[in-house]
Order: structure tokens, then sequence, then C-alpha cells
């Protein structure tokens, strides 16, 4: 049965640039957010990123030159075989719409925050280009 | 004077009412632990020895002042209170305390400036000086080993009840809650760090990553900042009331000031 629960991101009162509207179906989110195809090379510098709340923070991911990896969410070695694309999609642009209780960041989302930084209010935490790219990079980490 | 301006509503119109119910239904307040226990050995260390521990600077510091004439009047601390070591023994374990005469929460910070101001015809010391973070650790030093133990009664509950709201709800851009992280994580790594249980008994600290001492409501703003939510100002009513809170759920963990954390 497909879940037709379109959630639409776009906030007309926010300055920045409005979202792009996502899609929830089945578990995933099918379309890409953007026309260019994501690039898992740089999905793994984003990633890695401490200025954009790295995965790192919470995971350990197969990023040996970093050190201190997070223990908090599970590792994401193999992610890419546990999950379909869409699925991954999902799992980065709104966690809390599987599990509403999970710590994990919604990285492209905005609505339902309280007291966020001013420089980073109506702004998501990914823009849509870094989602796919991030999407790509993960898609690449098979179990072998 | 900053202390005495009263502002009108505890809780901030932005705390979710869900996240009151959630924390009655299921308190996962855990056994109290200080931060000392999750510290590398060489943290522990420095704080282990007086001589080598750096926030003595600012015990130092305010030892001289505890006896300096501060203001118009022409006194000391020590003019009224004599020595510390008697006078200020489990003081700061009280705090903060409802004061009826301003009218809310003052802690040891609002104390100490309501004594210079009230008193003693100085000006108030700023969040963060030199001055009165030392006159803050040099009073907290008199209370160590003493257990945390403030008053939740009466007039002072409807700022704990804020001070608790606050700890649950989610905020910033990373939308976690102070809970999340130090009630249900502690002991677990965040990158390099390990997350205590958020307690405050060892403050005024020395944080390494600052080469400075820090008063409670320094680090309440970096957990805030951290998780990109604006941060209140030092000596709000509502951070007040979070440092309510969090010393009811030490409570009867001894006083540690002034301790080293990373
Ligand atoms: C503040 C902590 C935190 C951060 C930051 C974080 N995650 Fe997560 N993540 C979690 C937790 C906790 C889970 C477990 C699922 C749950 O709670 O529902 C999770 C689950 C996942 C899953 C699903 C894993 C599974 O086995 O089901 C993926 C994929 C994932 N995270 C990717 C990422 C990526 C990529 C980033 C950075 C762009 C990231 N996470 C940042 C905490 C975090
Ligand atoms: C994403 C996780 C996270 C969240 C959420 C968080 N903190 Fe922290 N907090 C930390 C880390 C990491 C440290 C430094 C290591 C330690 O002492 O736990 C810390 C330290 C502290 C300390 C110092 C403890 C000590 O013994 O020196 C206090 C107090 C504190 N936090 C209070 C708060 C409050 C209040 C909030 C909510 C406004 C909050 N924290 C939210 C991660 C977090």
């Amino acid at each position: 049965m497909p879940l037709l629960l379109a959630v639409l991101m776009a906030s007309p009162l926010s300055q920045a640039e409005d979202l792009v509207a996502v899609a929830i179906v089945d578990g995933g989110i099918p379309a890409p957010l953007t026309s260019v195809p994501g690039s898992p090379d740089r999905g793994r510098l984003i990633v890695r990123d401490i200025s954009k709340a790295s995965c790192l923070i919470c995971h350990a991911m197969p990023i040996p030159e970093e050190p201190d990896h997070g223990q908090i969410g599970p590792p994401l070695e193999g992610i890419g075989s546990a999950y379909s694309v869409p699925e991954l999609r999902l799992r980065l642009v709104d966690p809390k719409a599987i599990n509403p209780e999970t710590l994990m960041p919604s990285y492209y989302r905005i609505e339902g925050l309280t007291g966020v930084l001013a420089r980073y209010a109506g702004t998501p935490i990914y823009t849509a280009q870094e989602i796919e790219d991030v999407v790509a990079y993960l898609a690449t980490l098979k179990a072998d | 004077m900053r202390f005495l301006v009263l502002l009108v509503g505890v809780v901030s119109a932005g705390l979710a009412a869900s996240a009151f119910s959630r924390a009655q239904e299921a308190d996962p307040t855990p056994t109290p632990r200080s931060g000392y226990e999750f510290m590398a050995p060489q943290t522990q260390a420095l704080q282990d020895d007086d001589f080598v521990n750096p926030a003595f600077f600012s015990v130092e510091a305010g030892e001289r002042l505890w006896s300096t004439p501060m203001g118009s009047e022409g006194l000391s601390c020590a003019s009224c209170h004599e020595a510390a070591e008697t006078s200020m023994a489990g003081v700061a374990a009280r705090y903060p305390q409802y004061d009826p005469d301003v009218g809310g929460l003052v802690n040891l910070e609002g104390r100490i400036n309501q004594m210079l101001t009230k008193e003693m015809g100085a000006e108030a010391l700023a969040y963060e000086s030199e001055a009165l973070l030392g006159l803050t650790t040099y009073v907290a030093l008199q209370s160590r080993g003493m257990p945390m133990a403030v008053d939740i009664e009466g007039p002072a509950r409807p700022y704990f009840e804020a001070g608790r709201d606050y700890f649950f709800t989610r905020r910033g851009q990373l939308d976690l809650s102070c809970s999340q992280c130090h009630d249900g994580l502690a002991g677990q790594k965040l990158r390099g760090d390990t997350i205590s249980q958020g307690q405050i008994n060892g403050f005024p600290i020395y944080r390494l990553l600052w080469n400075s001492t820090a008063s409670r409501h320094r680090m309440f703003a970096w957990c805030n900042t951290s998780l990109r939510a604006e941060p209140e100002a030092a000596g709000s009513e509502t951070y007040l009331a979070l440092e309510l809170y969090l010393a009811w759920r030490g409570g009867g963990l001894p006083m540690e000031s002034p301790a080293v954390r990373r």
C-alpha cells in the first residue's frame, strides 16, 4: 500500500530560499531534490565537515583519517546495502518522519524547531544538493 | 543591576506543554554522578591538586577582593562577614534560592552583586569578569565537599518547574533537549567528548577548551549554541530557573568548585 504522505517543506514566511517540496512514498523519498546527480566524493567531504553538524558527531563511518567517531547512532558501514536510495534520502531529510523520538536531526526540514540561532533560522542543515551528494556517498557504503 | 530586574512570566512562550507531561510521566533523571567521573585521568589530576589547578588563580583573585574595600561605603566583604572559611561554609550549596525582596531567584553571582550594589555602594560586576568569577569561586570553595541542597518548595516551585521544562524541551536546529544528551547519553561518546550528566556541582570550573574559569551560565550558553539554539543572557530568569532545576537534579553531590573540565 503506497503511503501517500506528502510533506510540504516550503515555508512562505522564510526569507531564505524556499525548500524543495518532498514527497514520502513507501517509506522513502524516491524523487531526487535536485536535477544534478549527487556526487559521492563531495558527499564524503560534506559528512566530515565539522561546521555542518557532521554525522561523525554521532556515527562511526568508514573514514579512517578522522579521529573520534561518535557512538550515539548505529555505525554506517554497510548502510548502502541495508537501505535503498529513497530510504537513505528520507533518513537524512527527516528521520523524525520514521521515528519522532529519534535523536538524529532532520537535515532538510525547518518546521517544528524551537529557538533556532538567528543565523540558521529558516534554513535547513544541508542544502538540497548537499542532501543528494551525501545520499550518493551513503549508497556506496556496501556491506562486503 | 541586572539581577533586580524582574522579568514577568517565568515560562517562556516557546516551552511545549507536551515536554512537561512527558517529563512527569517517565522522569529519566539518573542517580547523580559528578562530571569528574567522566573526565580523563589527566584532567582529574589537574583538579586533584590545588597547586596545579589553574582555577586557583581565580580563587586567589577572589581572596584578595574579599578583604579589599569596594564602593562608596568603604566596606569590604570581610567588614561584614569576617573569615570566609567560617561565614561562607555551605552557602554556595544552597543557591540559587528565592529572594522575597527581589521577587525571584538569586544565584551566587546575583547575591554577590546585591552585596556590592545594596550594601557597599559599588557597581555590579559583569558576568565572567575576573572579579565576579574570583569572588564566586572563592565563596564556592568554602562549600567544597558539602552536598548540594537547594530549596524548590513554596515560591521557588514555579521557577523549578520552568527550569525542568527548559531541560526537557528540544531546541535549536539540531532539535535536541538537554535531557536527551545528559540523561539519556551520559557516558557515551559524542565525537571526542564523553558526555557527562551535565551536573553543576563543580562550578565555577576551569575549562581547558576556553583556557579560563567559567560560570554555570556560560556553560548553558555553550551547550545551547552547540545545538544551534539561541543562548539566553547570563543571569537571565530562564537560566536562573534552569540552574535551580539542575541544582536539585544533582542534589546530594558534593560541591567540587573549582573543578577542572575538558
Ligand atoms: C545527534 C546525533 C546524530 C547525528 C548528528 C546524525 N545521526 Fe544518523 N542516527 C542517529 C541515531 C540515534 C540513529 C538511530 C535511528 C533512530 O534513532 O531512529 C540514526 C540513524 C541513522 C541512519 C539509519 C541507520 C539504521 O541502521 O537504520 C542513517 C542512514 C543515518 N543515521 C545517517 C546519518 C548521516 C548521513 C548523518 C549526517 C549527515 C547523521 N546520520 C547524523 C543519530 C545521529
Ligand atoms: C548534543 C549533546 C548535548 C546537549 C543537547 C546538551 N549538552 Fe551539555 N554538554 C555536552 C558536552 C559534550 C559537554 C562537555 C562534556 C561534559 O561535561 O559532558 C557538556 C557539558 C555540560 C555541562 C558541564 C558539566 C560538568 O560537569 O562540567 C553542563 C552543566 C551542561 N552541559 C548543561 C547542559 C544544558 C543545561 C543543556 C541544555 C540547554 C545541555 N547541556 C545540552 C553535550 C550536550
